[in-house]
C-alpha cells in the first residue's frame, strides 16, 4: 500500500480482521542481494531501476560510516528490516490496544480522535492528509502537476524519473545514501510544469508505524522553470518496535526563475536515527527555500544542501531541532555558491534540555567565481538546564574574495526573570516556559502552514512537559 | 484587610535585605512606600508577588485571608494580586495579545472556574478599549511583548495589564521612573480613572511626584528594610509640598532605628 492509495484502502484497512503472523513471518531482518532483487521484482520496476540499486547495494558495502557527526556504530544492519512486501502490509493490522502507552499518549495529546487513531495504529502505512491531497489532486492535474507516490511515478513516468532520480543525491554520495539507492520504496514524486504556480502547500502527511515501508522513502521533485510550489511533509506519527533506521532522500530541482519551498516536520521516536539526505539543485534566478523542524529522534544526522548553481539564485534555510533526554540533534545547513550573485540566508534554532545535545554542523562553500555571493547564517540556541549541552560548528570555504560573509551565533539559558515575568501574570510555570520556547522558534513556525505550525508549538509542548527520565 | 503583612523578613542569596517589616492595607485604599535606592522596596514588592529570588525567613503575609506565602507566583496572579515591574521583561518571538490573552484567560479562570476562555476577536476588542485608556497605540497588540518598547511604552504596557486584569491588590514598582512629566500624568491618569473602588493600590516610588496624581491614603518611608515612618494625609501633603527632602530631614533629625523603637 502506498501513501496515496490511503483512501481506497482505508476501509480494508481498519475492517480486515487484522493478521498479525502475515507480517510478522514473512518480512526479513538484513541485507542481501535477494531482497534487492525481491523489491525490484515486487515493484514490476524497469531494468535500469534493479541495476541501480544493485550497484548501490555494492556501493554500500566498500562505504564506510561517517566519522564525523553521531556515533553510527550501534546501528546493526543485521536487525533491521528493510522491506514488507505490500500484501504483508496489509495483513499486519495492530489493535489499539497494542500501541505502546507513550505513543497513544502522544496521539491523544495531539488531539487526533479515536477513530483516526485506530487507523494510523492499524494500517502500517503512510498515511496523508486525505481531503487536502486529492482536492488538490484535481485541480493541479489540469494543468500537468503530477504528485504521485513515487513507486507510482517510477511506473507511469519511467523516462522522467530515470533523468532524474538520485542525480543529486547519488548512492556513491554515502553510505547512507548508497544503502537508500538499494532499499528505497515509496515517498512522493512531484513535477510542477514550466510557469505553473501552485498556490496552495501540497502536503504529504506521512503517518508511519514502526515496520512500515517509509524509512527509505525518496521524494523527488521537479520544479521548471519560472514554476511555483510549496511542498510540507509531517512525519510527526512517531515509530516504535524494532526498526530504527530512517534513511530517506530528497532531491529537488529548482529550475531557471523557479520558486521552490519544501518544509518539513519531522518527529520519529527515540529508537530512531534519522540520517535523511536532502538536496536541492538551483539554477539561474531561482529561489530555494527550506522549512524544517525536527524532534524526537534518538540520533539525527540531517543538512538539507542548497547547490546555487545559476547565476542570481538564492536558497534560504529555516531549521529548528529539540533534543531532549537521551537524543543528539546533529543538524545544520549546506550552502554552495557555484555561480555570481548568489545569496543565502540560514537561520537555525535549537532548544535542548533533559541532557540533550544539539550540534550545529553548517558548511558555507564559495567556489572561486562565484564573485558577489552573499551568506548570511544565524544560529540561536536556547538551553533549559545544566544538564543539556549545545555546540556550533561552521565550516566555511571561501575561494572568492569579491563575497560577503556574515555569521551570528548565539547562546542562551532560559532566563529566571522572564518566566518569573510571565509566572506573575497568571501563567503556570510550565506554561510560562512553553510560552518563551514558542517565542524563541516563532520565526521558524510562523513560515509553516497554520495547522503545521499549530502542530509544531504542540509537539515542542509536549517536549517541554514530558517528565525527565532517571 | 485585603493586605495585612506582619514582621517580615526576606533574604537574597547573599544577604538579609527586609528586616522586620509591617504593612496593613484595607480594600480601596491607595499606599505609597517611599525610600532611598537600596532601601528594600523592590525587594519587598518581588516577593509578595513570589520571586524565586528571595525567601522570607520570618514572618506572615496574608492576601485577602489567606496565606500568600504559600502561593506559587501565578496563584498569587489568580488571588487577584498584580505586580507592574519596575523593568518590565521582552519576551521575543510572543506578541502582546497572545501574552495578554493567555494573562487574561489564566487570572479569569483562577477566579471562576466555570470561566471560558475569550475568543480572540473579542479578547482583542476588550484590548483595544483598554489600550486606548492608557494611551498606547493600538500597533502595539501585534507587537512582540515589551520588545524594542521605550521606558514609557513599557509602563504603559504595564499599566494596561493592570487594566485587563483588575487586581484586588495593584503593586506598582516605581511605575513613574524613567517617565517624562507628559507620560508620567497620562499614566498616573489612566490609573486613577481605572481603579477599581474596592481595588487596593501600593505605589512604590523615589520621587513625591507621583504622590500629587494618586492622592494616597497612607505613606510609609522604608529605609535599610525597615518601614521607618508613616502617615497619613498630613504625611502625604507634607512631601507634596516639600518633596523628598522632608523625608531626609526628619530622618536626620531623629535616629531612625529610634523611631521604630
Amino acid at each position: 500500500m502506498t501513501a496515496l492509495d490511503y483512501l481506497k484502502d482505508l476501509d480494508r484497512s481498519v475492517f480486515d480482521s487484522h493478521n498479525e503472523q502475515g507480517y510478522a513471518k514473512r518480512a526479513q531482518k538484513g541485507l542481501s542481494e535477494a531482497l534487492v532483487r525481491r523489491i525490484s521484482a515486487d515493484k514490476k520496476e524497469p531494468a535500469w531501476m534493479l541495476a541501480y540499486r544493485l550497484k548501490s547495494l555494492e556501493k554500500w558495502r566498500e562505504l564506510k560510516l561517517p566519522t564525523f557527526g553521531v556515533d553510527l556504530s550501534p546501528i546493526d544492519f543485521g536487525n533491521i528490516i528493510y522491506y514488507a512486501a505490500p500484501d504483508e502490509m496489509k495483513g499486519y493490522a495492530t489493535k489499539w490496544e497494542d500501541v505502546p502507552e507513550d505513543i497513544k499518549r502522544t496521539f491523544e495529546r495531539l488531539g487526533i480522535p479515536e477513530a483516526e487513531r485506530k487507523v494510523l495504529a492499524g494500517t502500517g502505512a503512510q498515511y496523508d492528509s486525505v481531503n487536502a491531497y486529492h482536492k488538490l489532486k484535481e485541480e493541479w492535474e489540469r494543468v500537468g502537476v503530477i504528485f504521485e507516490d513515487m513507486d507510482r511515478a517510477l511506473q507511469k513516468y519511467p523516462d522522467l524519473v530515470k533523468r532524474y532520480f538520485m542525480k543529486l543525491v547519488p548512492s556513491h554520495d554515502h553510505k547512507f545514501a548508497a544503502l537508500h539507492g538499494a532499499v528505497w520504496s515509496g515517498g512522493t514524486f512531484l513535477y510542477i510544469p514550466a510557469s505553473v504556480k501552485v498556490t496552495a502547500p501540497l502536503q504529504a502527511y506521512f503517518r508511519m508505524n514502526a515496520r512500515s515501508m517509509g524509512q527509505f522513502e525518496h521524494t523527488l521533485i521537479i520544479v521548471e522553470e519560472g514554476a511555483e510550489g510549496h511542498y510540507i511533509e509531517g512525519c510527526s506519527a512517531p515509530k516504535y518496535g524494532s526498526t530504527s533506521l530512517h534513511a530517506g532522500s530528497v532531491e529537488i530541482f529548482v529550475k531557471r526563475g523557479a520558486k521552490f519551498r519544501y518544509s518539513s516536520v519531522e518527529n520519529w521516536s527515540q529508537d530512531t536515527y534519522n540520517l535523511n539526505t536532502k538536496r536541492a539543485l538551483i539554477d539561474e534566478d531561482a529561489t530555494m527555500e527550506w522549512v524544517g523542524g525536527n524532534l524526537g529522534s534518538g540520533r539525527t544526522m540531517l543538512y538539507p544542501c542548497s547547490i546555487l548553481k545559476g547565476r542570481g539564485s538564492h536558497a534560504n534555510h529555516l531549521g529548528v531541532a529539540f533534543a531532549n533526554t537521551g537524543q543528539v540533534q546533529d543538524t545544520g545547513a549546506r550552502v554552495i555558491h557555484l555561480a555570481p550573485d548568489t545569496s543565502s540566508t540560514v537561520l537555525a534554532k535549537s532548544i535542548c534540555k533533559g541532557g540533550g545535545r544539539n550540534v550545529y554542523r553548517g558548511l558555507l562553500q564559495v567556489n572561486k567565481g562565484a564573485t558577489g555571493a552573499k551568506s548570511q547564517i544565524r544560529c540561536d540556541s536556547l538551553i533549559l538546564d545544566a544538564l543539556s549541552t549545545s555546540d556550533t560548528y561552521p565550516t566555511m570555504r571561501v575561494d572568492e574574495d569579491d563575497v560577503s560573509i556574515g555569521h551570528e551565533a548565539s547562546t542562551g539559558k532560559i532566563s529566571e526573570e522572564q518566566l518569573f515575568y510571565l509566572q506573575s501574570r497568571g501563567l503556570s510555570e510550565d506554561e510560562a516556559l512553553a510560552m518563551i520556547v514558542n517565542g524563541f522558534i516563532d520565526p521558524i513556525v510562523k513560515e509553516l502552514p497554520l495547522e503545521y505550525a499549530v502542530e509544531m508549538n504542540r509537539l515542542i509542548e509536549m517536549e517541554l512537559n514530558k517528565p525527565q527520565r532517571k | 484587610m485585603l493586605l495585612d503583612i506582619q514582621n517580615l523578613f526576606i533574604s537574597a542569596p547573599d544577604k538579609e535585605i527586609v528586616h522586620g517589616l509591617s504593612l496593613e492595607i484595607k480594600p480601596g485604599e491607595v499606599h505609597a512606600i517611599m525610600g532611598p535606592n537600596g532601601s528594600g522596596k523592590s525587594t519587598l514588592s518581588a516577593t509578595l508577588m513570589g520571586h524565586p529570588k528571595y525567601k522570607v525567613t520570618k514572618g506572615k503575609v496574608r492576601f485577602n485571608g489567606k496565606d500568600l506565602l504559600k502561593m506559587d507566583p501565578n496563584e498569587r496572579a489568580g488571588a487577584g494580586l498584580f505586580l507592574a515591574f519596575q523593568y518590565p521583561k521582552e519576551i521575543p518571538g510572543v506578541n502582546m495579545v497572545s501574552f495578554l490573552r493567555a494573562s487574561y484567560n489564566a487570572v479569569n479562570k483562577a477566579q471562576n472556574k466555570k470561566f471560558q476562555a475569550m475568543p480572540l476577536y473579542k479578547f482583542k476588542k476588550l484590548l483595544q478599549e483598554k489600550m486606548d485608556l492608557v494611551g498606547l497605540g493600538r500597533a502595539f497588540m501585534n507587537r512582540n511583548t515589551n520588545e524594542g518598547f521605550s521606558g514609557g511604552e513599557k509602563k504603559k504596557a504595564e499599566v494596561l495589564q493592570m487594566a485587563l486584569l483588575e487586581p484586588r491588590l495593584a503593586i506598582l514598582d516605581e511605575t513613574d521612573s524613567g517617565l517624562d512629566i507628559d507620560a508620567l500624568r497620562t499614566i498616573c491618569e489612566a490609573i486613577r480613572t481605572l481603579k477599581k473602588p474596592g481595588q487596593g493600590l501600593l505605589m512604590i516610588t523615589h520621587y513625591e511626584r507621583m504622590l500629587k496624581y494618586l492622592k494616597p491614603d497612607r505613606i510609609h518611608v522604608m529605609m535599610d528594610g525597615k518601614i521607618v515612618l508613616s502617615g497619613g494625609k498630613e504625611l502625604a501633603a507634607k512631601l507634596e509640598k516639600e518633596g523628598y527632602d522632608y523625608v531626609r530631614k526628619i530622618l536626620s533629625e531623629k535616629n531612625p532605628l529610634k523611631v521604630l523603637q
